[in-house]
C-alpha cells in the first residue's frame, strides 16, 4: 500500500489517471479536440497519443454536440469514453446530449442501461479569455438528476476521483478550474480512488465552516492562514462532489463552528451557496447558527475581458478574509 | 468600402476582375488595407509579448486577402459576423486600429470598452456584429440578420466569415438550411487555413472542399484561392449580387493559410516547418496583390513605401492612444450586462 508519493501538477495527475484507466482497461479511450498530437488546449492529455495511438486517443472535428453523443452511445454500448472539452463554456452546445439522453437513459429506460461516460471541463476565469471562455457552469449540471458533478481542488484529488469516475457506472462530469492545472501537490504512483460524493475537511477550525470548491478551496486555506493569526479558527471544507453533495460533512461542521460561509467562482446567485445555504436551513444546523449565512461568489455579470475587472469579478482571498471577520465579529 | 463601378476601360479589359472594376485609388487602399492588417496584428502580438496585452489572440496574417477580398463589394450598410481569427474582417470592414489596440490594451476607448479583447473585437456602427469566441457562433446570428434585413427590406447584405473548423458544426448545417429555405441575403465565407486548431481538413471533413457541402443547402458552392485578392473579391461581388437581387445565399470556400501558430499557446507539431515556409514565401497575399498592382501599372515602388510609411504611423500612433487610455473602473464591473434604462 505505500506507494511512492510524488510531487505531480494538477494536469499531470489527471493525464497520469486516465493513462492507469486505460492501462487497466481496454474500453477506456479518450476524445476531445486537439487532444492528439496537440496535447490538449491545456496539454493534459499531453504525449499519451504517442503511447496509445490514435485509436485511443481521438481528435474529433469541432463539433461538440456530436462528439458529446458519440461518447454517450459509446458509454451506452460497452466503452468507457473519457470526453474532453475544450472550454467547459461549449458544454453549451452540447447540453442536449448531456442532459436529455446521458443523464437520463437509464431511468427512461427503467434500469435496463447504464452510461458509464466520463466528461472533462477546464473552467473558470483568470486566463484574460473573456466571456465566452471563463465561466463556471458546474452548478447548472448540478441540477440534473442522473448526473454526477466533481470538483476536484488538489492533484491527489484529481487523480483519485478521476479513476472514481471512470470505475462509476454513471455519467460523471469534472470540472477542473485552469488555474489549478500548474498547481502541485503529492500524488502516490499507481491505482487509488477517491470517492464521489464525499467532502474533505481540509482544516479543521471552531469559529467558522467555509464551504469551498475548486480553486476556492485554496484561497480559503490562504484565508485561513491569516485569520489564524487574528484569532479566527477557520474550518475549511472542501465539497468536492456537488451532485450527490456530502449533506453530513457540512452540517457537523457547521454544528461545531456555528457559522457558515460559502464560497465558490460560479455566480453568487442561483448556485451551490444557494443550495448549501439551504440545506443548513433545512437541517438540524439550522439551530446552531449564530449569525447568518454568507455568500461569496462570483459578480452578476459574464467575466470581462479587462484583467482588473476579471479579477473583481471573482472573490479573492482578501474578500475572503474580510468577510470572515465581519461574520466573526457579528458585524451582519 | 466598395463603391460605384467604375467603367470598364479598354487598356484595363484583359485584367483580373478588380483591376477592371475598381479605380486605381481604391486599389491601392486595399493594399493600406492588407499591410494595416497585418502590422496590426504584428503590433498586437509584440505587445504580447511585452506583456501590455494579456489573454491570448488568434493571427489572421496570411489572409489579408480574403478579409479584404470578400468586403472589397460590401457598403458600410452591409453587415458581417466574425470570427476569433477577425481582426483582419474588423479593419477590412472599416475599423479604426486605435480603438482596437485600446480592446486589446482592455481600455474604455476600445470598441468593447475593455470587456471584450480580441475575441470578442466589433464594430457595430460600421456593420461588423462582432468576432465570436464561440467557433460557428456567428453562423446562426448572420442569418438572423440576413432575416432582418429581408423583413425589414433594408437591402443589407450579411456576410458571415467562419474557418474551417466550423463546417463540422451543427449550427453552420442548420444556419445553411434556413438560409437557403428562405433565400436570404446572406453570404457564408469559409476561410479554409487547412486547420482547426490542430486538426487538419483531412483528418476532420468528410468533404474535400467545404463548398461541395453547398450541394445539400441548394446554392452555389465557390471556390477561390484566398490568397488572391482578385479572385476573393470577384467571387464576393458576384455572391452580393445574387443576395441583393433575392436569389438566396451563396457558400465560398476561400483557401488560404494562416502563418502563425493557432493562438499565443500552439507548438505547431502538427504541420512542417517547410510547409509554413512555402506559404510564407511563395504565397503572401500581401507580396502577390502588390506584384499585381506594380505590374499593372496602379502603383510603384515610390508609392508602396508611402503606404508603409503611412501604415507605420497609423499603428505607433494606435498604440500610443491604447496605452494612454483609461481603463475601466472596477465599480463599472456590473455595467452593460442589461441595457439601462433612463
Ligand atoms: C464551440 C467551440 N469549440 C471549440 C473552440 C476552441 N477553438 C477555438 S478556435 C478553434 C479552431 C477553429 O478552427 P477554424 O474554424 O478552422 O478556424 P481557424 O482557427 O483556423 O481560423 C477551436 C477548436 C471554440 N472556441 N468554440
Ligand atoms: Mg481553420
Amino acid at each position: 500500500m505505500d506507494a511512492m508519493v510524488r510531487e505531480l501538477s494538477y494536469a499531470q495527475a489527471i493525464q497520469e489517471a486516465m493513462a492507469i484507466a486505460m492501462d487497466m482497461d481496454e474500453r477506456v479511450f479518450l476524445m476531445g479536440e486537439d487532444i492528439g498530437v496537440y496535447g490538449g488546449a491545456f496539454q493534459v492529455t499531453g504525449d499519451l497519443v504517442e503511447r496509445y495511438g490514435t485509436e485511443r486517443v481521438i481528435d474529433t472535428p469541432i463539433s461538440e454536440l456530436g462528439g458529446a453523443g458519440v461518447a454517450v452511445g459509446a458509454a451506452l454500448t460497452g466503452m468507457r469514453p473519457i470526453f474532453e472539452f475544450q472550454f467547459s463554456d461549449f458544454a453549451t452546445l452540447a447540453m442536449e446530449q448531456i442532459v436529455n439522453q446521458a443523464a437520463k437513459m437509464r431511468f427512461m429506460l427503467g434500469g435496463e442501461v447504464s452510461v458509464p461516460v466520463v466528461m472533462r471541463f477546464p473552467a473558470g476565469s483568470g486566463t484574460g479569455a473573456a466571456a465566452q471562455h471563463s465561466q463556471s457552469l458546474e452548478a447548472w449540471l448540478g441540477h440534473v438528476p442522473g448526473l454526477k458533478v466533481i470538483q476536484p481542488a488538489t492533484p491527489y484529488d484529481a487523480k483519485g476521483m478521476l479513476l472514481a469516475a471512470v470505475a462509476d457506472p454513471d455519467p460523471v462530469m469534472i470540472f477542473e478550474h485552469k488555474l489549478l492545472y500548474k498547481m502541485k501537490g503529492p500524488v502516490p504512483e499507481g491505482y487509488y480512488t477517491v470517492p464521489i460524493g464525499k467532502a474533505d475537511i481540509r482544516r479543521e477550525g471552531r469559529d467558522l465552516t467555509i464551504v469551498a470548491t475548486s480553486i476556492m478551496v485554496q484561497k480559503a486555506l490562504d484565508a485561513a492562514a491569516t485569520l489564524e493569526a487574528e484569532g479566527i479558527d477557520v474550518e475549511v471544507v472542501d465539497l468536492r462532489t456537488i451532485r450527490p453533495m456530502d449533506k453530513q460533512t457540512v452540517i457537523d461542521s457547521v454544528k461545531k463552528t456555528s457559522r457558515l460561509m460559502c464560497v465558490y467562482e460560479a455566480v453568487k446567485t442561483l448556485g451551490i451557496g444557494a443550495e448549501v445555504s439551504a440545506m443548513i436551513a433545512e437541517s438540524e444546523a439550522f439551530d446552531y447558527l449564530d449569525a447568518p449565512i454568507v455568500r461569496l461568489g462570483g459578480a452578476e455579470t459574464p467575466i470581462p475581458y479587462n484583467p482588473e475587472l476579471e479579477k473583481a469579478t471573482v472573490p479573492q482571498v482578501p474578500d475572503i478574509i474580510a468577510a470572515a471577520r465581519d461574520l466573526v465579529k457579528g458585524v451582519r | 468600402m466598395a463603391g460605384a463601378s467604375k467603367a470598364v476601360t479598354d487598356s484595363r479589359a484583359n485584367l483580373p476582375f478588380v483591376y477592371r472594376q475598381y479605380s486605381a485609388e481604391q486599389l491601392r487602399e486595399v493594399l493600406h488595407k492588407m499591410y494595416l492588417i497585418r502590422r496590426f496584428e504584428e503590433g498586437a502580438e509584440d505587445s504580447y509579448t511585452r506583456g501590455l496585452i494579456h489573454g491570448t489572440m488568434h493571427l489572421s496574417i496570411g489572409q489579408e486577402a480574403s478579409a479584404m477580398g470578400i468586403c472589397m463589394p460590401l457598403g458600410e450598410d452591409d453587415q458581417i459576423t466574425s470570427t476569433h481569427r477577425g481582426h483582419g474582417h474588423c479593419i477590412a470592414k472599416g475599423a479604426e486600429v486605435k480603438r482596437m489596440f485600446a480592446e486589446f490594451f482592455g481600455k474604455t476607448t476600445g470598441y468593447c470598452k475593455g470587456r471584450g479583447g480580441s475575441m470578442h473585437i466589433a464594430d457595430v456602427a460600421k456593420g461588423n456584429l462582432g468576432a465570436n469566441g464561440i467557433v460557428g457562433g456567428g453562423i446562426p446570428i448572420a442569418v438572423g440578420a440576413a432575416l432582418s434585413s429581408k423583413m425589414m427590406k433594408t437591402g443589407k447584405v450579411v456576410v458571415s466569415f467562419f474557418g474551417d473548423g466550423a463546417n463540422n458544426e451543427g449550427a453552420f448545417h442548420e444556419a445553411l438550411n434556413m438560409a437557403a429555405v428562405w433565400k436570404l441575403p446572406v453570404i457564408f465565407v469559409c476561410e479554409n487555413n487547412g486547420y482547426g486548431m490542430s486538426t487538419s481538413t483531412a483528418r476532420s471533413t468528410a468533404v474535400k472542399n467545404i463548398a461541395d457541402r453547398a450541394a445539400a443547402y441548394s446554392m452555389p458552392g465557390v471556390i477561390v484561392n484566398g490568397n488572391i485578392f482578385s479572385e476573393v473579391a470577384e467571387a464576393s461581388y458576384k455572391a452580393v449580387e445574387r443576395a441583393r437581387a433575392g436569389e438566396g445565399p451563396t457558400l465560398i470556400e476561400s483557401k488560404t493559410y494562416r502563418h502563425r501558430g493557432h493562438s499565443k499557446s500552439d507548438r505547431n507539431r502538427y504541420r512542417t516547418k517547410e510547409e509554413i515556409e512555402d506559404w510564407m514565401s511563395n504565397r503572401d497575399p500581401i507580396t502577390l496583390f502588390e506584384n499585381e498592382l506594380r505590374e499593372f501599372g496602379f502603383i510603384d515602388d515610390k508609392g508602396i513605401e508611402a503606404i508603409r510609411g503611412a501604415v507605420a504611423q497609423e499603428i505607433a500612433d494606435g498604440i500610443e492612444f491604447a496605452k494612454t487610455s483609461p481603463s475601466p473602473e472596477i465599480s463599472e464591473t456590473g455595467n452593460y450586462v442589461y441595457t439601462e434604462q433612463a
